[in-house]
C-alpha cells in the first residue's frame, strides 16, 4: 500500500509555461490559457513543437503572430488548416493570445540537419535573408523565427513565397528572386539546413 | 482484502517512518504540504484522463493526483491504422506512464471496480479504496456484443474489432499481411455515435493502399451500418483517384444499410458475414460492434438509457451523480466527436474547472478544439476541426459559426500531401501533451 515510494521526489519538473500566470476567469470570456492550451494539440507544449512539420509558435512577436492570424482569417494567407481554426476566435481572443505567446520562449527541437548544407546555408543566409532576419534568423521581429523552426515548414513556406501562394513585400522578393536565381533549389536546401542545425 | 484509505496510509506511513531515508525519499513532494481535501482519483489514463492528470498537476501542485489505470502500457489507436496499413510499428503507437509519473502523479495500475459515489470512494480490484474530494471517469467505450450472434470478446481475438488499440492491432495488422493475393477484407462499419467517426474508413483505405503494393488482386469491402459517414466526398474522392473506387477492378467496395439491412451475426468458423440481405465470405473479418460507454461508467451509475454519460456541460460533471466528471468518449459531449484531441481538450478544461472548484472558485469560460486527421495514401490525408465554446442557454456545446469544417475538396495534391506531415506532426505532439 506504500504507494507514494513509487513517486520520484523531483517534482519541479512540469510547471507549464502557458499556466505560470494567474488564470483569470471571466464570466465573458475564456482566459487566455484556455484558449491557447489547445493549441498544444498541434504546435506541442508551450508552444513548441516536435515536429516533423508543424511550426512552433512560443516567441512570436504579438504584431506577427496577428498579422498570422489576421492574414489566416481573411484567407489572404493560405494554409492547410490555419484559416478554419483563426476563425474560431475573436479579435479580443486573438490579441490575448498574441500577447501569451510573445512571452514565451521559443523553444528549439533536435533536428536532423546537414552540418556541411548548413554551413553552406549560414553563408547565403547572411548575404541574402540576414539583413531582415537578423541574428542568424533567430530574432523575430515582425517576421517570425527562422532558426530553429521546424525544416519542413520553412520549406512549404518558402515554396509559398516563390508560387505566390503567400505574398511578399516588394524588398523581401528581390532578394528570394536573386536568391533563387542565383543558387537555386540547392541554395533554398541550405539555408533550410541551417536554420534547422540551430540549437 | 486491505481496504485502506489512501490518505490514512500516507500519513501513518510518515509517522511510523521517521527515519532519514525515508523522510528524504519524500522531500519536495507537495503531497506532504497539501491542505486537506485536494484529492482527485482519475479512472483510465488514455488522452482524456492523462491529460487531465498532467493539467491538474501543473496547474496545481498542491493537488493531490491518483490515476487507475488498468495496463502498464498505453497503445494510442491514432495512427493505429497505419500500423493495420504497414506504414508503422506497433512499438510507435505505445506509450508508457512514465511521464505522468515525473510530473508528480501517482499512477496505479489496477482495475475499478465499482465507486462509491455516496462515501466519494474508488474501489479497485487489487483490493484497494481511495478516497476523493473530485473523481474524474475516463474509461473510453465498451462494446454492445449482445447485437450481433456469433461475436463476443472471445471471438473478437481472432475476429478483431481492434477499436483499442493493442494486441488486436497487431492480429489484424499480421491478419492482412498474410492473407492470400485476391482475398477480401470485410470491414464492419458501426452505427452511431462511434469513436471516430472517419476511422473505418481511414482503415479500409490504407489497407487497400497497404494491398495495391502487394496484393493488387485483392480489395476491402465495408459493410456499413449507416447510409453515409464521416468527410464522405473526401474519402470517395480519394478511393476514386488510388482505388478505383465504382469500377470493375475497385479496390475498396462500400455498402450502406440501406443495401444490406441489419447486420445480424458472424460465422466465425466460416468467415462470413451475414446480414438480412447479403452474405459475405471474406479472408479477413474486422467486426467493430457497436457502441457504450466503458464498463465502470455504468456500475457507478453515470449512464443513462442512450449508454453514455450525460454531463453538465460547463464543468463535465455527471448529472447523474456529483462530484464525479466524465469525459472523453464516455461522455455526451453533444457537438464535440468521441476523438483523442477532443479528449485532450476536455481533460485541459476539466482540469482547470476542477482546480477552481476545489479552490472555492467560479470555473470560467471554456474554449476547445478539435481536429482529426485521416490518410488515405501514402501522400493523401485530409482533416476536420472546429473551435467549440459552450451555450449556455442551449446547454450545448458547439462549433464556432464560420470556423472549422472540412479540407477543400478541391485543395491541391501538395496540401494532401502537407496534411500527411502535418498529421504526423500532430500525433507527436498530443502525445507529448498528453502523456509527457
Ligand atoms: C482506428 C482508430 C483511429 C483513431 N484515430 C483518431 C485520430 O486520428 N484522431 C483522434 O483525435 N482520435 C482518433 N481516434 C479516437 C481516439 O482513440 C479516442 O477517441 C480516444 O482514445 C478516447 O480517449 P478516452 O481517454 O476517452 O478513452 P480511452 O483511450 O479508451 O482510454 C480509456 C482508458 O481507461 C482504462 N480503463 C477503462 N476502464 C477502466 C477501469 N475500470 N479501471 C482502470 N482503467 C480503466 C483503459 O484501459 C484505457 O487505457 C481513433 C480511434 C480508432 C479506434
Ligand atoms: C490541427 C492543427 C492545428 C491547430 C489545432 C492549430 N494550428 Fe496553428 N498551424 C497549424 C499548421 C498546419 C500551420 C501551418 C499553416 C497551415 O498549413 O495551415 C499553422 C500555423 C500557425 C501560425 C503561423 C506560424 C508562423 O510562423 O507563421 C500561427 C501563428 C498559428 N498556427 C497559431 C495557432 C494558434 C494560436 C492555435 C490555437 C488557437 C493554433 N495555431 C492551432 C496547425 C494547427
Ligand atoms: C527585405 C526583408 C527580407 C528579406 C531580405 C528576407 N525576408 Fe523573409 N520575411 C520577411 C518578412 C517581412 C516576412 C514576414 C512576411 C509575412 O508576414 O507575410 C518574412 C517571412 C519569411 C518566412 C516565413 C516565416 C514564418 O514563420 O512563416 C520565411 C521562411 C522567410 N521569410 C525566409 C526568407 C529567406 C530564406 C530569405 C533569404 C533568402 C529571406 N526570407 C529574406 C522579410 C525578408
Amino acid at each position: 500500500m506504500l504507494r507514494i515510494k513509487s513517486i520520484p521526489a523531483a517534482l519541479a519538473v512540469g510547471v507549464l509555461a502557458i499556466f505560470t500566470s494567474i488564470n483569470t476567469a471571466s464570466a465573458e470570456m475564456a482566459s487566455v490559457q484556455t484558449l491557447a492550451s489547445p493549441c498544444a494539440g498541434c504546435h506541442g507544449v508551450n508552444g513548441v513543437s516536435v515536429g516533423p512539420a508543424t511550426p512552433s509558435i512560443a516567441g512570436l512577436t504579438e504584431a506577427y503572430f496577428l498579422d498570422s492570424m489576421a492574414t489566416y482569417k481573411s484567407g489572404k494567407r493560405k494554409g492547410t488548416i490555419m484559416s478554419r481554426i483563426a476563425k474560431g476566435y475573436t479579435d479580443e481572443e486573438t490579441k490575448a493570445m498574441a500577447k501569451l505567446f510573445a512571452s514565451m520562449k521559443f523553444g528549439r527541437t533536435t533536428q536532423m540537419s546537414d552540418a556541411g548544407l548548413a554551413a553552406k546555408g549560414k553563408e547565403l543566409h547572411a548575404e541574402f535573408c540576414d539583413s531582415c532576419h537578423e541574428q542568424d534568423g533567430r530574432k523575430a521581429d515582425g517576421i517570425g523565427v527562422l532558426g530553429g523552426q521546424i525544416a519542413a515548414y520553412l520549406d512549404y513556406t518558402i515554396a509559398d513565397f516563390y508560387s505566390g501562394v503567400r505574398t511578399m513585400e516588394k524588398r523581401k522578393a528581390q532578394k528570394m528572386n536573386a536568391f533563387k536565381a542565383e543558387h537555386g533549389a540547392d541554395g533554398i536546401k541550405a539555408v533550410v539546413q541551417f536554420y534547422a542545425s540551430q540549437k | 482484502m486491505t481496504k485502506v484509505n489512501q490518505n490514512v496510509s500516507r500519513r501513518s506511513f510518515m509517522q511510523l517512518s521517521g527515519g532519514a531515508a525515508a523522510a528524504s525519499a519524500l522531500i519536495g513532494l507537495p503531497t506532504i504540504a497539501r491542505g486537506a481535501g485536494k484529492d482527485v482519483v482519475i479512472v483510465g489514463g488514455g488522452p482524456a484522463g492523462a491529460t487531465a492528470a498532467r493539467y491538474l498537476r501543473m496547474i496545481d501542485p498542491s493537488v493531490k493526483v491518483t490515476l487507475i489505470e488498468a495496463n502498464a502500457t498505453y497503445h494510442t489507436c491514432f495512427m493505429s491504422n497505419e500500423v493495420i496499413g504497414d506504414l508503422r510499428t506497433m512499438e510507435s503507437i505505445s506509450t508508457t506512464y512514465d511521464g505522468l509519473k515525473s510530473a508528480g502523479v501517482n499512477v496505479v495500475q489496477d482495475m475499478v471496480t465499482s465507486i462509491d459515489t455516496k462515501a466519494k470512494k474508488v474501489m479497485t480490484k487489487g483490493g484497494n479504496t481511495y478516497s476523493y474530494e473530485r473523481c474524474i471517469v475516463a474509461p473510453g467505450i465498451d462494446f454492445k456484443y449482445e447485437l450481433t450472434d456469433g461475436y463476443d470478446a472471445k471471438t473478437a481475438e481472432t475476429i478483431t474489432h481492434a477499436w483499442k488499440a493493442g494486441p488486436q492491432t497487431a492480429t489484424l495488422a499480421k491478419q492482412v499481411k498474410a492473407m492470400d493475393d485476391g482475398g477480401v477484407v470485410c470491414i464492419v462499419a458501426p452505427p452511431n455515435p462511434f469513436r471516430c467517426p472517419p476511422g473505418p474508413y481511414e482503415r479500409a483505405s490504407l489497407i487497400a493502399n497497404y494491398m495495391k503494393k502487394h496484393k493488387p488482386k485483392s480489395k476491402v469491402i465495408i459493410f456499413d451500418s449507416k447510409d453515409k459517414f464521416s468527410k464522405q466526398g473526401l474519402f470517395t474522392q480519394a478511393w476514386k483517384k488510388f482505388y478505383g473506387f465504382g469500377t470493375d477492378n475497385a479496390m475498396i467496395e462500400w455498402m450502406p444499410a440501406a443495401k444490406l439491412g441489419k447486420i445480424n451475426a458472424i460465422h466465425a468458423k466460416d468467415m462470413v458475414v451475414e446480414t438480412d440481405f447479403e452474405q459475405l465470405k471474406a479472408a479477413v473479418i474486422n467486426f467493430i460492434p457497436a457502441q457504450k460507454a466503458g464498463k465502470i461508467a455504468f456500475a457507478a451509475g453515470l449512464t443513462d438509457k442512450s449508454g453514455w454519460c450525460p454531463v453538465k456541460k460547463l464543468t463535465f460533471e455527471s448529472s447523474m451523480v456529483p462530484n464525479v466528471h466524465v469525459l472523453g468518449d464516455a461522455s455526451i459531449a453533444t457537438k464535440m466527436p468521441k476523438s483523442g484531441y477532443s479528449a485532450n481538450s476536455q481533460g485541459k478544461w476539466v482540469a482547470q474547472a476542477v482546480v477552481a472548484l476545489l479552490n472555492g472558485k467560479q470555473p470560467g469560460v471554456p474554449s476547445f478544439v478539435n481536429t482529426c486527421y485521416s490518410r488515405a495514401a501514402d501522400d493523401w490525408a485530409f482533416s476536420v476541426a472546429a473551435v467549440y465554446k459552450l451555450n449556455m442557454e442551449k446547454n450545448l456545446i458547439g462549433g464556432v459559426k464560420g470556423a472549422g469544417g472540412l479540407s477543400p475538396m478541391d485543395a491541391s495534391a501538395e496540401d494532401r500531401k502537407r496534411e500527411v506531415a502535418y498529421g504526423h506532426s500532430w500525433y507527436n505532439n498530443i502525445k507529448k501533451d498528453i502523456w509527457g
